[in-house]
């Protein structure tokens, strides 16, 4: 079994963190995981992304041609990600901020207003935790543990106070799927 | 050991670290800054030296100095900047020094991008600096593979006496992947060479210089007895499928993983394609290839450029199948996909 | 009857005769650098990186371990010895092309970090072992072969003031210009070598001494009208001194 994912968005919208916590919780399942981001002029300002592989077997190449999920913040990711989808793919649209519908009738789609959750919990930054909620819930590719395990070591001790909040974030994410 | 994510550039540092290196010497350039910031980081936790030169061409002096008086040093740079580093090899080479380089390769020829590229195999493994020497390459596919190669490239590099280089590309230098880091400290004899002041034993000399050219000669014909040896001890490449293939991709690095997926796909297709990864550019595993070529009837090489280790594989195996090639330039990664279609394209499958 | 030792040959002197020209200044420079390195002590410590240029079979001449550093990389290389050995004590030998021409960069950046290395910078304004190309120190209205009209301004530029350039940098301890021409300014020069390793064995910054020499070969002079030519020209363009001194007195 293996699980690709594009992750975009404006830089900022935090689509780094969230592949490497998404990595970084597949590791600690003891699967095989790679994260691969944009780089360059790209990361100034521009839209970023990153690509994510979660395997049962050694990762063979880091780049995909059709991701099995895109997870797009904004509105060029989603212009530039969705129709390299894999067929019956997991589109995650942050529809707080992507005003329109996708053009391809043969995905799944997931709408998740992360912005206007996240505020709701009391911080517009945990927005990407919100929709990384809505992927593990929907396509379960890690459990929720592994998750808030990773976030701990990603957060480290400076940011042991933000933990709570996250993982707020992550469960108000699975709720919205209906997970 | 506990598994932990790191960038590819972050653990080729730590695996430096956990090889003995104590000496660092660098310039920033995109995309190797996390290999130079993670050293100036963690080398002074460990007692060591970090310094931010004021060019590549002093680094790679830096350098030249530090393993004269006896101690392992590293330098990482990337395309542009292992261009001005050619004559500092060179020198080093020569005068007979350990020491161990990094090129995370990107677009070019000229200032170029800064995307992933293959298009310093030339340069690392056919020269780049003036005279008959040779750099030890090693070009892992994965983080952890980076990680062994740079232990691996300290060693040799003590071994021989030569300098070693770690040839990977920004996709793998960028890349997170878990990895296991263990010490790996290699001691070595220096004492019959090393500038350690002339106490109690005659003046020594540490030169890449000879006036008399019968005697620079000598120095060469050592030389090459050297590189002589590494061709037979130390080519070292995987194979993946080729037990019954009759399809054999070649690529290194991390083409020679998104190759692994092509393979993948070859076979779910019922193609019996296989996978030969070189992972010492130099010395280049040409006998093992060779080999392999008897037996398929079609040797794709891949590569991030436009065609450089192709040279190598039709050394060791022209005329004995059909060779052809598949190249991206400038910093464009090839997909599975593309090269998937080329292959079927090849074989009249399309 | 009992002899007294009155003079002898330094401990830091390798046996090797010298091969430069008749009246060139770099065996008296050698010489005075053995008898620093042998009053201080300090031989069985101290590498010499020689440079490309006439001086590049210097490391020969003394009784030191040494390398030869590619054209211009002595101080590279000489920081590179000294901060993976800093018990050890490491001099570069350069000329004006190596020092202030194609090793502008590493001059200036050694200097500033304050490297704990000494360098002794002989300044003849011409390139020797090449045959007697342009210097970035070559005194306008000079001939050379490169600059066969004479050194211009507007063509050539100006002649470079190593010291003066210098001396603006905090990492320098210890900065003096010289000259060997006279046996009085043997006698001083050796002053200034000392302190210029005194900065470094003090652990206070980089030391460098210039001392302007001769080249009667491509000046195409003999030794004593080289000797003259070094008072009325050279030291007109070069003003000798100090320029740079936190060592203070020796004691």
């Amino acid at each position: 079994m293996t699980l690709s994912f594009v992750l975009a968005g404006f830089g900022g919208q935090g689509v780094m963190l969230m592949g490497q916590i998404l990595a970084q919780a597949g590791m600690q399942e003891g699967k095989n995981v790679t994260w691969f981001p944009s780089y360059g002029p790209e990361m100034r300002g521009g839209t970023a992304n990153c690509t994510v592989i979660i395997s049962d077997e050694p990762v063979a190449s880091p780049i995909v041609d059709t991701p099995d999920v895109v997870v797009a913040m904004n509105i060029p990711s989603l212009l530039k990600f969705e129709p390299k989808l894999k067929k019956d793919g997991f589109l995650f649209l942050n529809s707080s901020v992507i005003d329109r519908k996708p053009s391809r009738n043969n995905i799944r789609i997931i709408e998740v207003p992360a912005n206007e959750i996240a505020d709701k919990i009391g911080n517009l930054k945990v927005a990407n935790m919100v929709m990384l909620g809505a992927i593990i819930a929907a396509t379960k590719c890690v459990r929720k543990e592994s998750v808030a395990s990773a976030l701990e070591y990603k957060l480290g001790e400076k940011g042991s106070s933000l933990l709570k909040l996250n993982i707020e974030a992550i469960e108000a994410g699975i709720r919205h799927v209906g997970g | 050991m506990k598994k932990i994510m790191m960038k590819g550039t972050e653990a080729i540092g730590e695996a430096a670290i956990m090889a003995g290196c104590r000496n660092f010497f660098g310039y920033p350039i995109t995309p190797q800054n996390e290999l130079t910031e993670y050293m100036a980081r963690r080398l002074p936790e460990v007692g060591g030296c970090f310094l931010q030169a004021e060019s590549e061409v002093a680094a790679v002096n830096m350098i030249y100095g530090a393993a004269s008086v006896g101690k392992r040093a590293m330098t990482s740079t990337s395309s542009p900047g292992f261009s001005l580093m050619q004559e500092g090899i060179s020198y080093i080479a020569c005068a007979q020094l350990p020491a161990v380089f990094v090129n995370i390769v990107r677009g070019g020829p000229g200032l170029g991008d800064i995307q992933p590229s293959q298009g310093d195999y030339f340069q690392a493994t056919k020269g780049g600096g003036h005279g008959d020497y040779r750099l030890i390459v090693l070009a892992p596919s994965t983080v952890q593979e980076a990680v062994t190669l740079t232990e691996l490239a300290f060693e040799l590099a003590d071994k021989y006496r030569n300098p070693a280089l770690v040839l990977a590309d920004g996709l793998l230098g960028q890349m997170m992947e878990p990895v296991e880091i263990e010490e790996k400290q290699v001691s070595y004899d220096n004492s019959s060479w090393a500038l350690t002041g002339a106490k109690d034993r005659p003046p020594r000399k540490v030169t890449s210089f000879n006036i008399d050219p019968y005697e620079l000669e000598k120095m060469n014909l050592k030389l090459q007895e050297k590189y002589r040896k590494m061709e037979q001890e130390e080519p070292r490449w995987e194979e993946f499928q080729t037990e019954d293939a009759d399809v054999l991709l070649v690529a290194y690095g991390t083409v020679g993983r998104i190759c692994k997926s092509v393979v993948r796909m070859a076979r779910e297709a019922g193609l019996k394609v296989g996978l030969f990864r070189p992972i010492t550019l130099y010395p280049y595993p040409y006998k093992p290839l060779e080999e392999l070529a008897k037996h398929v009837s079609l040797i794709l090489t891949v590569e991030m450029s436009s065609g450089q280790m192709l040279e190598d594989v039709k050394l060791a195996a022209l005329r004995l199948t059909r060779i052809e090639f598949y190249g991206r330039m400038a910093g464009v990664v090839p997909t599975p996909g593309e090269i998937f279609d080329h292959l079927m394209h090849l074989i009249g499958r399309r | 009857m009992e002899y007294k030792v009155a003079y002898r040959m330094p401990e830091s002197l390798s046996k090797k005769q010298f091969s430069y020209c008749p009246g060139c200044h770099h065996g008296i420079v050698h010489r005075l650098i053995a008898e620093v390195i042998d009053e201080l002590g300090i031989r069985e410590k101290t590498i010499i990186v020689a440079p490309v240029g006439c001086s590049v079979f210097a490391y020969e001449f003394f009784e030191l371990d040494g390398t030869v550093a590619a054209h211009g990389r002595a101080l590279a290389v000489a920081t590179g010895m000294k901060r993976a050995r800093p018990d050890l004590v490491v001099f570069t030998y350069q000329g004006d092309g190596d020092l202030a021409a194609i090793g502008t960069a590493e001059t200036i950046h050694a200097a500033n970090r304050g490297e704990r290395v000494t360098t002794i910078f002989i300044n003849n304004a011409i390139y020797g072992m090449t045959g007697g190309q342009m210097a970035p120190t070559t005194l306008l209205g000079m001939k050379t072969t490169t600059s066969p009209h004479g050194r211009s301004p507007e063509r050539e530029g100006y002649p470079i003031h190593v010291c003066e350039v210098l001396k603006e940098l905090r990492g320098v301890a210890y900065l003096a210009r010289t000259k060997v021409n006279t046996p009085k300014d043997v006698i001083n020069t050796k002053k200034h070598i000392k302190k210029a390793f005194l900065a470094q064995l003090k652990d206070i910054g980089f030391g460098l001494v210039e001392v302007l020499s001769t080249c009667p070969t491509n000046w195409g002079m003999d030794p004593l009208k080289a000797g003259r030519w070094i008072d009325e020209y050279m030291v007109k363009e070069y003003p000798l001194g100090v320029f740079v001194d936190k060592v203070g007195e020796e004691k």
